[in-house]
């Protein structure tokens, strides 16, 4: 059992080196985001048609896995539906079992985090071997990602050359950012040798050709999807669009708001297996359509939009939350802005309800998504489903978050300020008894001064001077 | 003679309560104008706390008694961003699908943050009293963001000619105030504005203006709590260098609510800043006492 959010929020914000590796990482990220869009309007125009695209292909979003799957088919990728992670994780089993796999390699893929896919597979005897960079120095810490595009962003490098000194031994200590990628990189290339199986995930899955999208900057991505005989790969069901040229802004919009690149170094469109006279390439592929409560937060006119969004990290990049905790204390498989909206909805208000409230509803997340998503909103309204208020969307856990004290808080507040005669009442007493009313109460008193209550109250000043009162 | 145009003046609680200088000062700005302002003796709330905290109920029942209170068809200025975003943005969500929909959305429509008001509807232009003064700025995320007006507030300082006026270090990052969230996290809370306070006192500025008091009430919060000698914190809590012609020994025990009354003693000015509402340097600046 992992500990409390809070004793996590405190390990955190104690943590200096964490902090300052983050606030490092997360300034380059925002400053490399906004070189990437130079133009504010070009960039307004984008963000409306990428969540137009978004917004149609979850409007349509059952007739366009069904064109998925046949386009697919078509190609020779075999689709299988998974409604849970525990049938997900079966599927991937049983695929490696078929193919005789005792290890499989990996590319990047918050979707098989959300399986706790490499958990599964050790447990059986198989071995996932992760080759992002970033997931592979996790892997050695056995550590989880604490960004979903940058899994190790939290780790400098003086802390990954202690990491590969103790791991491998046989290679000389550098602290030298391209020698430690040329250790990872030659102990990668044993596995991608002699690999028979490989995972990837999917950025987007396009209806009208039946092809799977995979950006990637290493090419780890695309040897996990080549070298192997088998390809897995692991998808939401969200993550459909309809056509082939709705792509391109979609993908400008994912890397230029994710890392401020104009473009990936590696675009992988997957249209199917090996075909006849091909001399590479992967004999099967796999297709896992995973809904694990996806199609729950459809159903909901508001929520649907949380689905909307296409992993780009730029919300947590700029919050100001995520940027002094890192993604470990929010315990969660996505952290930030977007995890705190998602794991709520995932793993229910009771487990992940506070997520919705660790945020101080600033705006910064809603103004950078490439979608639009409304996300302080979505936390507003995941706060009302906690509290058991405003339209039943079915949300795991609705209610359990409404408690007896602030119950008790919120009707005296609602008793006195729907009431102005009492309003004026209380305000009365407490301007004339201020040195007696207890500001200084609370976690707010800790770090600042307690406010002190004024001696007149506005309504009595504007009174006072003459300001008229309708 | 026709009557002076009428505006409506949302006070806010948080100004009524603790920073009425601040609300009075805003009120005298527009009079001077040739506004008649009123101010609706039952105006209580705009219902942001409950509304945040997901208690739609709660704040549906407080919003409805502001939608009774502000009847008439006259603009309705707020000097806090916030609580005017919630009046404008949040209002015709809170009432979607209810009886009082259309009267939230006329409401809406007529909600003004007050700086913006000042400097594109009125166009306020006063000759700089003061002395010369070095002042930081520091925009909440609602006037940023959700109201679109920080602009305003830069605009106003910089027609007073003997302002230099000052960005903290990531300007655009939000204080940490958050309203319930600071008491519900209160430790990010607290990371959060301590870094700001930082980033403030880097500035080496000498008064420290918003256009909203739940961001200035953390901000003066945290820099007296870390510099309890220093002059800041409520405005009136410490000797303030952004008052015009006051002789600096007088300046300490400036009052606060325009009664005359002296409520602390002087403290000490230090190296921080005073803390206070962009509507009080405005006022303090640009009138003849």
């Amino acid at each position: 059992m992992p500990p409390e959010f809070a004793v996590r929020v405190g390990q955190a914000l104690d943590n200096e080196r964490l902090r300052r590796n983050l606030r490092r990482t997360m300034d380059g990220l925002v400053a490399k985001r906004r070189q990437a869009f130079p133009d504010i309007h070009e960039l307004a125009v984008l963000r409306r048609r990428g969540k137009l695209i978004r917004a149609q292909a979850l409007a349509n979003l059952p007739d366009l896995l069904l064109e998925l799957e046949a386009n697919c088919e078509r190609n020779g990728i075999r689709v299988h539906w998974a409604e849970t992670v525990a049938e997900g994780n079966a599927i991937v089993l049983d695929l490696l079992r078929r193919q005789g796999a005792r290890r499989v390699i990996k590319g990047k893929s918050m979707v098989s985090e959300e399986m706790g896919l490499n958990h599964h597979l050790e447990a059986q005897g198989i071995q996932a071997v992760e080759t992002d960079l970033g997931e592979f120095i996790l892997q050695l810490a056995g550590e989880r990602p604490s960004h979903i595009i940058a899994p190790a962003i939290h780790k400098d490098r003086r802390e990954i050359a202690a990491l590969f000194a103790a791991h491998f031994p046989e290679y000389p200590y550098t602290e030298d950012i391209e020698g430690l990628t040329a250790i990872a990189r030659r102990i990668m290339r044993e596995h991608f040798g002699q690999a028979i199986a490989g995972l990837s995930g999917v950025n987007f899955a396009i209806a009208e050709t039946g092809t799977l999208c995979l950006v990637e900057n290493e090419g780890n991505g695309r040897l996990c999807t080549t070298a192997p005989d088998l390809h897995i790969a692991v998808c939401g069901i969200e993550k459909v669009i309809a056509r082939l040229d709705q792509l391109p802004p979609l993908l400008t919009l994912l890397t230029r708001s994710a890392t401020g690149q104009p473009i990936t170094t590696y675009v992988n469109l997957i249209s199917g297996p090996r075909r006849a006279g091909e001399r590479d390439g992967p004999r099967e592929v796999h297709l896992i359509l995973l809904d694990n409560g996806r199609s729950r937060m459809h159903r909901d006119r508001q929520l649907r939009a949380t689905l909307r969004c296409i992993r780009c990290g730029a919300c947590m990049n700029h919050c100001p939350v995520y940027t002094r905790l890192g993604g470990h204390a929010y315990g969660t498989v996505y952290p930030g802005p977007i995890g705190s909206v998602l794991e709520p909805q995932l793993q229910g208000l009771e487990r992940q309800g506070e997520l919705a409230e660790a945020s101080s509803l600033c705006g910064a997340c809603g103004e950078v998504c490439p979608v639009r998503i409304p996300l302080p909103g979505l936390l507003r309204r995941l706060r009302a489903e906690g509290a058991g208020e405003g339209e039943d969307a079915g949300v795991p856990g609705r209610g359990s978050r409404r408690k007896a004290p602030q119950r008790l808080i919120w009707t005296l507040w609602r008793l006195t300020h729907a009431h102005p005669a009492l309003y004026r009442l209380a305000t009365h007493l407490a301007t004339r008894l201020r040195w007696l009313v207890p500001t200084g109460l609370g976690p707010w008193a800790r770090t600042r001064a307690a406010p002190v209550i004024a001696p007149r109250s506005l309504h009595e000043l504007a009174r006072a001077e003459g300001f008229a009162h309708e | 003679m026709p009557h002076s145009p009428r505006v409506y003046f949302f006070g806010t609680c948080l100004i009524d309560l603790i920073f009425p200088q601040a609300g009075l000062a805003a009120m005298r700005l527009l009079r001077r104008e040739g506004l008649e302002v009123i101010y609706p003796q039952g105006q209580t709330c705009c219902g942001q706390p409950a509304y945040n905290s997901g208690y739609e109920a709660a704040a549906r029942d407080v919003a409805r008694r502001q939608l009774d209170t502000f009847p008439e068809d006259y603009p309705i200025l707020v000097p806090s961003a916030s609580c005017a975003g919630m009046l404008k943005v949040q209002y015709p969500k809170l009432f979607a699908g209810t009886p009082d929909e259309e009267r939230a959305r006329r409401l809406a429509g007529r909600v003004h943050e007050l700086t913006d008001y000042l400097a594109r509807v009125l166009d306020w232009r006063h000759p700089d009293l003061g002395p010369p003064l070095k002042v930081a700025l520091h925009h909440s995320c609602s006037a940023r963001r959700e109201m679109g007006v920080a602009g305003a507030a830069a605009e106003l300082l910089a027609r007073l000619a003997n302002l230099e006026v000052v960005e903290p270090d990531h300007a655009q990052e939000c204080c940490g105030f958050g309203g319930t969230f600071a008491v519900k996290q209160p430790e990010i809370s607290a990371a959060m504005a301590a870094d700001k306070a930082a980033a403030i006192l880097a500035t080496g500025a000498r008064v420290l203006v918003g256009q909203d008091c739940g961001c200035l009430l953390n901000l003066g919060g945290t820099l007296a709590h870390r510099h309890p000698q220093a002059g800041v914190g409520q405005s009136w809590q410490g000797a303030d260098p952004g008052a015009r012609g006051v002789a600096p020994a007088a300046r300490g025990a400036a009052n606060h609510d325009g009664s005359g009354r002296v409520t602390r003693q002087p403290a000490p000015l230090a190296q921080g800043p005073v803390v206070k509402h962009i509507a009080e340097l405005l006022w303090e600046r640009t009138h003849a006492p």
